[in-house]
C-alpha cells in the first residue's frame, strides 16, 4: 500500500463509472453537485473526470481556491506591508501574482525591489526569522482549516523560543459559513456536496450537519480519481434513497471528530471575525485573526497600513464563477485577455483556480 | 492549496521531525500537529511540512477489498 497507485486503478475507475451512468438513469432529472475544494477542482480536471459522467450529472466549483477568494483590499493590503521599510514579506507563491487593485502584485513589486520570498512551509519562515534578526519578517497567511494550524504552529514556537521579529498577516477563511451562503443562495440548486477532503481532516464531520438538514448530499471525498468518482456514487446514493447525511469516502485519511489537537492549536492562537471573499461578500465569523493571547503577532496591529476597498476588476467574472453561478466559458476575458501566463483575475492564477482548470482541462 | 500527500516515515529525530519517503523522494516535516502516536513505516498525511494524519491502514484495505469486490461482481 502507498496509497495513491490503488485509487488510480483503471478497472476500478470503469466500474465506478458504469454505476454512475445506471444511478443517473434512475434519478431521471439533471443533478448538480459542487466541489467546494481547489484541489479537487484541479483533480477533476486532471483526470477527466467530467468526460466520465452522465450528461445529467453536472459538476460545478465554488469557492474552495484560497487565492482566488482574497479580496482585492487584503491582496492590497499585502503589498503595502511588503513595501515597508526593512520588511521581508514570505508567502506561498500561489500569492505572488494575484492581481490587487490596481493591477499590481507582489510579484510586480518584487521586480521593483522589495523583499518578498517564496516557502513552501511556516517552518521556513522560522528560519527566515532566525537569519534575519534585524529585519523585521512577516508572513502570509492564507488557507483554510488545513493549513491554519501550521500558523497557530508556527507562532506557538515564536512564542516559546522568544522570535520577536515574525508576525502573520492572516488572512485565513474557514470552510464552514461558506457553505451556509451557498446554501442560502437562491441562485444556486445543488443537489450534493462534493467535501473537502483535507479541511475535514482537521475539522471531522462538525461543520456539514447543515447540508443534510437542508436535504443535500454530503460526502466528504478524497482527491485520487476512484476517490472523487467513489464520492460521486455515494452522493447519488443518497439522492435515489433520499436519505440525507454527512457521508466518509475518504476514511483512510478522515475521522468523525477530525484532528482534534490541530483543532485545540487553532483554539489557543485565532479567533473568529467576518471575512470579505471575493465573490461572496462578507461573511460572519468565518476569519481567524489572532486572539488576545496571540495578538503580537498581528502585523496590521505592528505595521501602519491604509484601509482599503476592494474595487472589481473591469470584465472579470471570478466573483460569479466562485459562487458557483458562471462557468469560465461565460467570461469575456477567458482565454484572450486572461491566460495562464497573463491571468487578469485571481482563478486563473492559481493552478487549483477554476479558470486555470478550465484553461488547460476543457 | 489544501493539498496533502502520504509519505512514509523512515526516521524521527529528537526534535519532532520525521523524514518521510514519497515514492522514493525524501522529504521532512514536522511531526508537532499530528494527533496519533507514529513510528517507523506509518504511512502519514503530509501539508505544508507538517504531517496532519496517520493514515489508517486497516480501513484502507477494508475500503479497497469492498471497493474490488464490485470488479467481480
Amino acid at each position: 500500500m502507498k496509497y495513491i497507485d490503488e485509487y488510480r486503478d483503471g478497472a476500478l475507475a470503469k466500474v465506478l463509472k458504469d454505476l454512475i451512468h445506471t444511478q443517473a438513469d434512475e434519478i431521471g432529472r439533471p443533478v448538480t453537485l459542487m466541489e467546494v475544494c481547489g484541489s479537487h477542482t484541479y483533480a477533476i480536471g486532471h483526470y477527466g473526470i467530467r468526460k466520465l459522467l452522465p450528461e445529467g450529472i453536472r459538476l460545478i466549483s465554488g469557492p474552495g481556491c484560497p487565492v482566488c477568494v482574497t479580496s482585492g483590499s487584503d491582496v492590497d493590503t499585502a503589498m503595502s506591508l511588503a513595501l515597508k521599510k526593512n520588511v521581508i514579506f514570505v508567502t506561498y507563491g500561489d500569492m505572488l501574482r494575484v492581481p490587487g487593485s490596481r493591477g499590481s502584485s507582489l510579484q510586480k513589486i518584487r521586480a521593483g525591489g522589495a523583499d518578498i520570498r517564496v516557502v513552501a512551509s511556516t517552518l521556513e519562515a522560522i528560519d527566515i526569522a532566525m537569519h534575519n534578526p534585524v529585519s523585521d519578517v512577516i508572513f502570509m497567511g492564507i488557507g483554510f482549516e488545513t493549513t491554519s494550524p501550521t500558523v497557530a504552529s508556527m507562532v506557538m514556537t515564536c512564542k516559546k523560543k522568544a522570535i520577536k521579529n515574525l508576525s502573520v498577516f492572516s488572512v485565513h477563511k474557514v470552510i464552514p459559513p461558506a457553505i451556509k451562503v451557498l446554501l442560502d443562495d437562491p441562485e444556486l440548486a445543488i443537489d450534493g456536496f462534493i467535501c473537502p477532503g483535507h479541511v475535514s481532516v482537521i475539522i471531522g464531520y462538525d461543520g456539514y450537519a447543515e447540508i443534510p438538514e437542508r436535504g443535500r448530499a454530503a460526502v466528504i471525498t478524497g482527491f485520487e480519481p476512484v476517490d472523487i468518482l467513489e464520492g460521486i456514487r455515494m452522493i447519488l446514493s443518497q439522492i435515489i434513497q433520499g436519505r440525507f447525511l454527512v457521508e466518509n469516502q475518504y476514511t483512510r485519511a478522515v475521522k468523525p471528530q477530525g484532528n482534534t489537537k490541530a483543532m485545540e492549536m487553532l483554539g489557543e492562537v485565532f479567533m473568529s471575525v467576518p471575512a470579505e471573499w471575493r465573490g461572496l461578500g462578507i461573511i460572519q465569523d468565518s476569519g481567524l485573526v489572532f486572539n488576545d493571547a496571540f495578538s503580537a503577532f498581528n502585523a496590521l496591529a505592528r505595521f501602519d497600513v491604509p484601509i482599503m476597498e476592494s474595487s472589481n476588476i473591469m470584465g472579470c467574472i471570478c466573483g460569479s464563477i466562485l459562487r458557483g453561478v458562471a462557468t469560465p466559458h461565460e467570461c469575456p476575458l477567458f482565454r484572450h485577455a486572461c491566460n495562464p501566463r497573463n491571468p487578469i483575475g485571481p482563478c486563473m492564477v492559481s493552478r487549483e483556480g477554476t479558470c486555470s482548470t478550465y484553461y488547460k482541462c476543457h | 492549496m489544501c493539498i496533502g500527500f502520504p509519505g512514509k516515515i523512515m526516521c524521527i529525530d529528537e526534535n519532532n521531525y520525521a523524514t518521510i519517503d514519497i515514492g522514493g523522494t525524501k522529504r521532512e516535516v514536522c511531526l508537532d500537529i499530528i494527533d496519533e502516536e507514529v513510528g517507523l513505516g506509518d504511512y502519514v498525511l503530509c501539508h505544508a511540512g507538517y504531517a496532519i494524519h496517520k493514515v489508517d491502514e486497516a480501513l484502507a484495505k477494508d475500503k479497497l477489498a469492498l471497493l474490488r469486490e464490485l470488479l467481480e461482481a
